[in-house]
């Protein structure tokens, strides 16, 4: 079975005739297959077409589910949403980016799946369909480990939906890798932050991806920057006991050792990309 | 089957009814036979199939062929007349050089063109951004560049063919590049008739793995369309093989025991469909895993089990080159520094997999396969088949990157038998992670070595001693173990010398040839060294170079004088303002950034042309065709470096005709002589010194017909060679004279061996006729806090004697500079793992900084107009030069490459008070 439903209706009907592969831009969904055949039964979700685009809605900004990272890089969004851009601008390349959802993305649960730090710190939430309706869950919530999310058979990520965040939210995305291109991040970070009147610090949102099973914010870090006086960088305010609760681990990129260093030291600029300091 | 898909293709309808999560790629190539769209990973990894998607560059393995359906597609074979910019790009890359093996070509082109369509005049970044999805492994992406911004400026006029005589040294496009940039060059796996057979290997999943085969018939029963399965048993001749013919010991099919992971038992041959869709789970194979031994130290303990019964100690085979008094010039030297120094296996990584096709015609076998050494596979596929060398004719397909991997066997084997057997036409393609994990690598190395020097900066002694990772397999380990002594010492006078060499045996994939042959590996230890005495020294580590660098009548380390060609005292001098100057902005860039800070090395190379000590003669035959045009049969395999350009050049000129004339008949071995293979640097140097003396013996020929002197002039005029010396102009008709046995009325075929001596006890003697020479300025930019190092420019000096055509120098310059790049910064083969290409980086367009490339012409007197190779001199010095700019940046000295981010922070953190 081969199906390319138009509507979610039609999808989540397509899915609940039995275990289906679910494919979008294919970009994670051929590479696990090379040298072997695909299932017999898919559900291709690109002509879904409510599935498409970015919609700003009065409470929330709607990112469609099969919505492509070269799609969220043209869309007119506020800063707070800079992160997610610069971060969709190093998913794999051009071509990559022309094809990659952010659904795809998040329902992929790589830990270096260069989509959720800047959606972790925009507090995304993800609404999934099903066979009994909508429901929705916090990104945190949905991906609940290395390679494993919440989505249960017969389920499909519709949308990514966004709060709206204030105009005056600045936010910055650093990914480190070995080559300039076409690259898994050994880590990157995804930073947001706010200015209240004073200039001080507010609304501190940071969050780490490639440094543990899941990407994570760092709430004791947020804690300790707000209200954050105007003149100090954020980035000399980052200390070890901020990332005690990354888990990072050895493997052929870097060292679990390095990945620690490296996430301090990333923190801290994009930090200070984020607060213009 | 459901409603076929219809969408627009090249700007023409189309539809199909193919399985709507059939890949573009397949959809492309096998329904449409627009073969340009290439497959190179099947994943996204190397954008090889890029194609135009609704005006979007996607990468067509990645697109199901339902998800086409009403949309516009434009591939290669469209571009020019689908896009705005297509036909100036394809102009653009031919006249720049920026197509050498021609597999990523389409996709670049593809991915340039969708970038002006939107931005008719981008910047550098903004071409970079565009084509970083593209990877490609021969040019080094700078001639790619400069091809996007001359299409931007309009339309690139053709190249003019150079008049008669002038030949040589023009900076003309390669002879063979149309199809190239328009799609139509056929590589391994685009010309396989459409009712071949296809052929899949049954590999080892463990290191080292005893196994017992199960009952093949029930299983074959149970496959319909799998028509046969071939094991160590169906090998009718001998189920061996080896590129060194005294050395040979792999098997086609393993018996009892596979010795690493991802070595061949079996074969399944079936319907393409079939075969595609099996799951190989199910293969009546029982595997008992054994204990492996994987690293060098593990494999010389004492009580390791023997590899191979016949190689004690699991050692394959030692080199030695002796000279002088080493302890005693050691002892009394006034300064002395010392390292060890370890690399990794290095994947060769061209975009193209292995690929090929056989068919049976009575009792001779014929192949069109992937190759870079057409008559080494012929003579073994022959010894296989148990047939005659005469009965096997390979004929290369155009080949998408080799590096020397593609010197072993891969699919020949397996293609040959399967044909063999069914009497039917076979093919095989290998995947991306089957090509990285059965075929050769790059040999890690562990070398330790000392140097001594005199207060006045002059070497006095080296001693070296290298073991070399050589896996399960000989391949050419034991070349390796015989180049590496006679480099070791790089292109300096070393008085008192001492290098050893080791080929260990281990259950990995076979380390073989790549790019240098041990040598690059050497350099790393050796140019590091020379930074750290001549630091120790307080000597400049440039002037320092040159005091101690060869020259005409100096003796190389196995006491040969050369005599004439020898350029490496220019090479660095060359370098010399280039250093002052990236000194000072070094200095000056440090001085307000202390947290990224840059630095310069350099590091200089030698690198003997040909065969070490052994003949290997190439042959070429030139012919004057009855209608006045020259047939030249160039049997040197063009893997994209240019032989088949060069070769020409070389020809034309030697005979003294234009080369307009000249037809080129390319590697076949029924119908092109033996050029040996594609490797060592040899072939610009050794067949095209073959080429002058054919050149040359067919002028003599038409001279001597008009009874001309040898200063002649000839041209072929009005169905005339027409003959002018000072007094006199002679026609001699064409149609006046009888054509030979291969249709020529006029035809030379001369050989060329490179006049060498064995080596001595003492590793004396003189192993190669001619040696290029080489020095490279790396400048970098380290990032103190995360270790990542950028690479801002590399200059290259190489004396290449004379360079016969300097767009192709350049193109192997700019493409030995990235590998190196790759080499020393991020590319590390970890045995069992990361079979892929994104686990397997190499330099993307955004690693690979601006080359200034320098050509130096010390003419040798041995080689073709004094020319000498160049092919893997380009890489060797890259590597050090690097290294010695990230120690001269940072501090951080490295032992151990790749140098990766993580290593590169941990030593500077280690680097103390040597700072």
């Amino acid at each position: 079975m081969y199906a390319r439903p138009r509507t979610l209706q039609e999808a989540v009907a397509a899915l609940s005739q039995g275990h289906a592969l679910l494919l979008a831009g294919g970009t994670d969904v051929y590479p696990a297959h090379v040298g072997q055949p695909l299932p017999e039964a898919i559900v291709d979700l690109s002509g879904v077409t409510e599935m498409r685009g970015i919609v700003i809605e009065r409470d929330w900004i709607r990112i469609g589910g099969a919505t492509t990272w070269s799609e969220v890089i043209a869309a007119r969004l506020p800063p707070a949403f800079d992160c997610l851009k610069e971060a969709a601008r190093e998913v794999g390349s051009l071509q990559i980016q022309n094809r990659g959802t952010v659904a795809g993305n998040l329902c992929n649960a790589s830990p270096a799946a260069d989509g959720v730090p800047p959606l972790l710190t925009l507090d995304a939430e993800v609404e999934l369909a099903g066979p009994s309706g909508f429901r929705r869950l916090p990104l945190s919530s949905f991906i609940t480990g290395y390679r494993r999310t919440a989505l249960q058979p017969g389920e499909i990520l519709a949308s990514i939906l966004v709060p709206r965040p204030v105009e005056t939210q600045r936010s910055a995305f650093v990914k480190l890798g070995a080559r300039r291109y076409l690259v898994i991040s050994i880590v990157m970070v995804a930073a947001s932050v706010g200015r209240d009147g004073k200039g001080q610090l507010t609304d501190v949102r940071v969050a780490v991806g490639s440094a543990s099973a899941v990407a994570q914010r760092l709430p004791g870090l947020e804690r300790d920057l707000e209200d954050l006086a105007p003149g100090i960088r954020p980035s000399t305010q980052v200390k070890p006991k901020h990332i005690s609760s990354l888990t990072p681990i050895d493997d052929v990129r870097a060292t679990a050792a390095y990945r620690k260093g490296a996430a301090l030291e990333l923190i801290g600029r994009a930090l200070d990309r984020a607060a213009g300091a | 089957m459901g409603e076929p898909i219809r969408f627009t293709l090249n700007g023409e309808l189309a539809q199909t009814t193919v399985a709507p999560a059939t890949r573009l790629t397949v959809l492309l190539r096998d329904g449409f036979g627009l073969t340009g769209t290439k497959v190179g990973c099947d994943a996204g990894d190397c954008g090889a199939c890029t194609v135009l998607l609704d005006g979007a560059p996607v990468c067509a393995c990645l697109v199901a062929a339902a998800q086409v359906a009403g949309a516009r597609v434009v591939t290669i074979e469209g571009l020019a007349g689908e896009t705005r910019k297509g036909a100036d790009l394809q102009a653009a890359f031919l006249a720049h050089g920026a197509a050498q093996c021609g597999i990523c070509t389409p996709g670049m082109l593809v991915a340039a063109a969708a970038l002006l369509e939107t931005l008719p005049r981008p910047a550098a970044g903004e071409i970079a951004e565009a084509l970083g999805g593209v990877l490609c492994r021969c040019t080094g992406y700078r001639k790619i560049i400069a091809g996007v911004e001359a299409a931007c400026d309009g339309t690139v006029a053709k190249t003019p063919m150079p008049a008669a005589g002038r030949a040589v040294g023009s900076r003309i496009e390669r002879l063979d590049g149309e199809a190239k940039i328009n799609g139509r060059e056929s590589f391994g796996a685009d010309a396989i008739p459409a009712d071949a057979l296809y052929v899949r290997a049954i590999r080892a999943p463990h290191h080292r793995a005893g196994f017992v085969l199960g009952e093949i018939g029930p299983w074959l029963k149970s496959h319909p369309g799998i028509v046969r399965v071939l094991t160590a048993l169906d090998v009718p001749g001998r189920n061996l093989f080896g590129v060194i013919p005294a050395f040979a010991d792999q098997p086609v099919f393993a018996t009892a025991e596979t010795r690493f992971k991802g070595e061949a038992i079996a074969a399944v041959v079936g319907e393409r469909e079939a075969v595609a869709h099996l799951d190989l789970a199910g293969f009546p194979v029982a595997w008992n895993e054994l204990p492996e031994h994987l690293s060098i130290d593990d494999a010389l303990s004492p009580d390791a089990p023997l590899l191979h019964p016949s190689r004690p100690g699991n050692v394959l085979i030692e080199g030695r080159v002796s000279r002088g008094d080493v302890e005693k010039a050691m002892a009394a030297a006034p300064c002395r520094v010392e390292g060890t120094f370890e690399t990794g296996f290095v994947e060769h990584a061209y975009v193209e997999p292995e690929a090929g096709w056989a068919r049976r015609i009575g009792n001779r076998l014929e192949m069109t396969v992937s190759t870079q050494s057409p008559y080494l596979d012929r003579n073994d596929t022959a010894a296989i088949l148990g047939i005659a060398p005469e009965d096997v004719r390979i004929v290369p397909s155009a080949c998408g990157g080799g590096f020397g991997s593609k010197l072993d066997l891969s699919v020949q084997p397996f293609v040959a038998l399967a044909a063999w057997a069914t009497e039917k036409p076979c093919a095989m393609v290998y995947t991306r992670p089957e090509s990285i994990a059965a075929t050769t690598k790059r040999h890690p190395a562990r070398m330790r070595s000392a140097i001594a020097a005199g207060r006045d900066g002059r070497l006095l002694a080296m001693d070296f001693s290298g073991e070399f990772n050589t896996g399960a397999y000989a391949s050419w380990g034991p070349t390796v173990a015989n180049r590496v002594p006679v480099h070791a010492a790089g292109p300096y006078v070393v008085p008192n010398y001492r290098a050893i060499s080791r080929a260990v045996l281990t259950h990995c994939v076979p380390a073989g040839a790549f790019r240098g042959f041990g040598v690059p590996q050497t350099v790393i230890a050796q140019e590091q060294l020379l930074d750290m005495l001549a630091d120790r020294l307080g000597i400049d580590p440039l002037e320092f170079r040159i005091a101690n660098a060869l020259g005409n009548d100096t003796p190389t380390v196995t006491g040969q004088v050369l005599g004439d060609g020898v350029g490496i005292r220019q090479c660095f001098e060359a370098l010399r303002p280039h250093w002052t100057e990236a000194n000072r902005a070094a200095t000056a860039h440090n001085a307000a950034n202390p947290m990224r800070r840059c630095g310069a090395g350099v590091a200089g190379m030698l690198y003997g042309c040909g065969n070490t000590s052994l003949p290997n003669p190439s042959t070429i035959r030139l012919g004057l065709k009855a209608d006045g045009r020259l047939a030249l049969h160039q049997g040197a395999v063009d893997i994209g470096q240019g032989s088949n350009t060069v070769i020409a050049q070389i020809a034309a000129d030697a005979v003294g005709l234009p080369l307009g004339l000249v037809d080129l008949v390319s590697a076949d071995t029924d119908l092109t002589p033996d050029c040996g293979k594609t490797s060592a640097s040899r072939q610009t140097f050794v067949s095209g010194k073959a080429a002058e003396r054919a050149g040359r013996a067919l002028r003599h020929a038409m001279l001597r017909l008009a009874n001309a002197g040898p200063d002649a002039a000839i041209e072929i005029a009005a169905g005339s060679i027409l003959v002018r010396d000072q007094h006199l102009l002679r026609a001699v008709a064409l149609a006046s004279l009888a054509t030979d046995r291969f249709g020529y009325v006029l035809c030379a075929e001369e050989s060329f061996d490179p006049p060498t001596t064995p080596l001595d006890a003492d590793g004396q003697g003189s192993p190669y006729a001619v040696y290029g020479f080489g020095a490279h300025l790396a400048e970098v930019e380290v990032d103190m806090r995360l270790g990542t190092v950028k690479v801002l420019s590399v200059t290259a000096a190489h004396d290449v004697g004379r360079a016969i055509n300097p767009v192709l120098v350049e193109g192997q310059i700019e493409g030995g500079v990235a590998q190196g790049i790759g080499m020393a910064l991020m590319e590390e083969f970890i045995p069992g793992g990361g079979e892929n290409l994104h686990d397997y980086l190499i330099p993307t367009i955004g690693d690979v900084p601006p080359v200034r490339s320098i050509l130096i012409e010390c003419a040798s007197s041995v080689g073709p107009f004094g020319a000498k190779g160049v092919g893997e001199q380009a890489l060797i010095p890259t590597a050090p030069a690097i290294l010695n700019a990230i120690a001269r940046a940072s501090g951080a000295r490295m032992t151990r490459t790749p140098a990766t981010p993580d290593r590169v922070l941990a030593a500077i953190k280690a680097r103390g008070g040597s700072a």
